[in-house]
């Protein structure tokens, strides 16, 4: 049933999972992670949340693009091919 | 307490809203619909009306900014006329689209080129599948009825869609007569607050309007508009009774109003201010023992077929007047919508009025000869010059 | 641990279908995170509408709505107006503050929804407009805008044999805005994020019309390896193709000085949009930038 007006009543609901687009993979070495927050606010898809005082990357979203490991300051994030 | 005032159609527009104490108005000047803006600007600076009135900069962004208030929640006027009406075309669809109950007051006047201020109808019916509920009011009670009327029905649950009240532009425009303004009171018990569940931004109930119809859902989106526009016509019809019993006028049963059609062979349909002519006609034929009968389209869209053709079963004759041209066809839309269902009469089309050109009555006696004489199909022209 | 520096609730929700290292995205996030839950958000049509709405899903966690591309200004005035009539007449929204926030491309923006804008923002509504400017029509397949820059290649604006890419200068839209005589208007970029909802921050404080331009590097258009959207954007900063400044109430301030200005060539050579671009040419748009840039005291 479409609803009247074609309204979308659940907000954010898109539950499309993105994390299948990626080709390249970061890995966060939460070691290394000084908490500057850089990847957690230039990530497009708000994948970096943080957890127990640490970030952690949500990879049913994080599509690959990369910017968190090129925005990291201390190299805590790296990347590698996406296994699939 | 109702009172009678004696003033333009326009004004009996502004009257209308102001007593339906819409919260927000957005419109553009145009001619002939700017006495209906100026007197709601005068009423809010009075503060006789408790309303936001944005004076944007075009028609295209009233509409616009129509929407944006509607989908806010709150009741919402317009008015325009003619290109006016031509700029707002894209927006009109999303308006019903949305499911937003607008309601404008347009008053019909002609396309350009070449650019002409006076009445004909083809700015309103343009724009008949943009998913509008359209009224045509035949004189200017009838103007400030239906527009309290069109709010009732536009936030019907069952229907939320957008109304617009054509009235044509100078006729009744700028024409006055008596008309009786209802008790801001009563009015206001009969439409009621606008409280929509569906259209409505909210912080505390953050939804999301006006995204993209992937092909999975729009056929449905606007098949939603389609059976909306079948239940207005019962509500049109309630409506109509219900404001009767109230405030003690009707328009027919709301949608169509039929006037000596029983005993006539042949009966003229025509739309808004022209019926007053053709019922004086009537009137004068009758002493002369001559029956015409006229079928008033107050509803167009929804266009009400079925009351149609039982209101026409009797007529042998059927003259369908346009003040409109569909070019290339060489007929008016109000005949190519009725003439396939009503193949088993004779009818024949007449444009009539275009650009404000006059439409006497012997201009209606002739449409009545004609139409008795032509063959099926036939259109003509009326009051057309000899090049 | 230090401080939070940024806020961690979420307005825009993962799972949306912009490209990967999508500028536009970021560009809402930092908004919505700068302007808080009680935000409705108008949005033009354009790749940020599309990529965040196919029915039945949306990204949104705030109220949304989409009208058409030329008219996001003139829907969100009817937003804000209504929002005004109905606390006052009817006792809505327990008259708390609401940010009433447009998005439109540099397309809806500077092109089509030019007369709107000015309009809504003449007429003096509460409401911030953020233009993410991402200097092309992306949504249709990168063509040209008034807010392209002069020599980039889009789809219609390529390089040719006689014509190598856009012919006109960017369009100033802060600027134009500006001489509109609103309260707030600031230029902003992605990559810095505190000047950036610093900025969204006072927009909404403040009463009456704001306007930001954004900068928004896009993978897709600009051409260019989508781990650089951040880092281009503030190349655009440091070099002074972008300045970062702000008008508050007429009162002009460089909210970002560059130590020194890099050379423009850092910008350009990471961009396939601009790789037809011959050492004269580079030296040629140099110059404007430098002009430019000492007109705004840089």
């Amino acid at each position: 049933m479409v609803t009247v007006g074609t309204i979308i009543y659940e907000p954010g609901n898109s539950t499309n999972k993105t994390g299948s687009w990626r080709v390249f993979k970061p890995i966060m070495d939460k070691d290394k992670c000084v908490m500057c927050e850089n990847c957690f606010i230039f990530c497009p898809e708000g994948c970096i949340k943080e957890k127990d005082g640490k970030f952690e990357i949500d990879y049913d979203y994080c599509k690959g693009c990369l910017i968190c490991v090129n925005e990291c300051p201390v190299k805590a994030i790296s990347s590698i091919r996406e296994e699939k | 307490m109702s009172k009678v005032k004696i003033i333009t159609g326009t004004s009996a527009a502004a009257e209308a809203a102001r007593l339906c104490d819409v919260d927000v108005i957005s419109a553009y000047p145009i001619t002939p619909q700017t006495t209906c803006v100026e007197k709601l600007a005068e009423f809010v600076a009075n503060g006789e009306l408790d309303a936001e009135f944005i004076k944007v900069e075009s028609e295209h962004s009233a509409i616009s900014a129509c929407i944006g208030a509607s989908a806010t929640g709150a009741r919402t006027f317009t008015a325009t006329s003619s290109q006016g009406l031509a700029l707002m075309h894209e927006v009109l669809f999303i308006a019903s689209g949305m499911r937003l109950p607008i309601v404008m007051m347009n008053a019909n006047r002609a396309l350009s080129a070449p650019i002409n201020i006076w009445n004909d109808q083809q700015d309103s019916i343009s724009q008949r599948d943009t998913g509008w509920i359209q009224i045509y009011a035949a004189d200017n009670q009838e103007t400030l009825d239906s527009i309290i009327q069109a709010f009732k029905i536009a936030e019907n649950e069952k229907v939320l869609l957008p109304v617009m009240v054509n009235l044509d532009g100078f006729i009744l425009t700028h024409t006055v007569e008596p008309v009786e303004l209802p008790d801001e009171e009563e009015v206001r018990d009969f439409v009621g607050i606008y409280e929509p569940k569906h259209a409505y931004l909210d912080p505390d109930r953050p939804i999301t309007q006006g995204p993209v119809g992937v092909p999975s859902c729009y056929m449905e989106s606007k098949y939603n508009v389609q059976n909306a526009m079948n239940n207005a016509e019962k509500v049109i019809m309630d409506v109509n009774e219900e404001f009767a019993k109230k405030f003690g006028r009707k328009y027919g049963n709301g949608l169509i109003e039929t006037y000596n059609i029983e005993n006539a062979e042949t009966v003229l349909v025509a739309m808004g201010s022209v019926c007053g002519t053709i019922k004086e006609v009537i009137d004068d034929l009758k002493q002369e023992g001559k029956e015409y009968g006229l079928l008033r389209i107050r509803t167009y869209r929804p266009l009400p077929i079925n009351h149609i053709r039982e209101a026409l079963k009797n007529a042998k004759n059927i003259a369908i007047l346009d003040k409109d041209i569909t070019f290339g066809m060489n007929k008016g839309a109000v005949y190519t919508d009725l003439a396939g269902f009503l193949k088993d009469k004779k009818t024949t089309n007449y444009i009539v009025g275009l650009g404000g050109r006059d439409i006497r009555q012997d201009d209606i006696k002739e449409i009545m000869k004609h139409a008795e004489k032509a063959e099926d199909g036939e259109t003509k022209w009326m009051g057309l010059k000899e090049q | 641990m230090t401080e939070k520096q940024f806020p961690r609730e979420e307005y825009l929700a993962s799972g949306h279908r912009g490209c990967a290292g999508c500028g536009a995205a970021i560009i809402v996030r930092q908004a919505l995170k700068a302007a808080g839950k009680d935000t409705i958000v108008v949005n033009a049509t354009g790749c940020l509408e599309v990529m965040t709405t196919p029915y039945p899903e949306t990204a949104w966690r705030v109220p949304w709505i989409h009208v058409a591309f030329e008219n996001a200004a003139a829907a969100a005035s009817g937003v804000e107006r209504a929002i005004k009539v109905l606390q006052r007449k009817r006792k809505k929204y327990a008259n708390k503050k609401i940010n009433v926030i447009a998005f439109g491309g540099d397309g809806g923006t500077a092109d089509i929804g030019f007369q709107a804008l000015s309009g809504a923002m003449e007429r003096g509504h509460n409401m911030l407009y953020i233009m993410y400017d991402n200097e092309a029509y992306m949504n249709t397949g990168i063509q040209r805008s008034s807010s392209t820059p002069l020599l980039a290649s889009t789809t219609t604006s390529p390089v040719g044999t006689v014509i190598k890419g856009e012919d006109r200068p960017k369009k100033d839209m802060a600027m134009i805005i500006a001489a509109h005589g609103v309260p707030y208007v600031a230029t902003a970029c992605l990559s810095y994020p505190e000047d950036f909802m610093n900025k969204v921050k006072k927009a909404c404080e403040i009463e009456g019309p704001a306007f930001i331009h954004a900068l928004q590097p896009c993978t897709t258009g600009w051409k260019y390896d989508p781990k650089y959207t951040v880092k281009i954007g503030r190349l655009a900063v440091e070099t002074g193709v972008f300045p970062l400044y702000e008008i508050k109430n007429g009162e002009f301030k460089i909210t970002y000085r560059p130590l020194k200005r890099k050379p423009l060539n850092e910008y350009v050579k990471l961009q396939k949009r601009y790789r037809h671009l011959t050492d004269k040419d580079i030296e040629m748009l140099q110059k404007y930038i430098d002009e430019r840039c000492k007109l705004l005291g840089l």
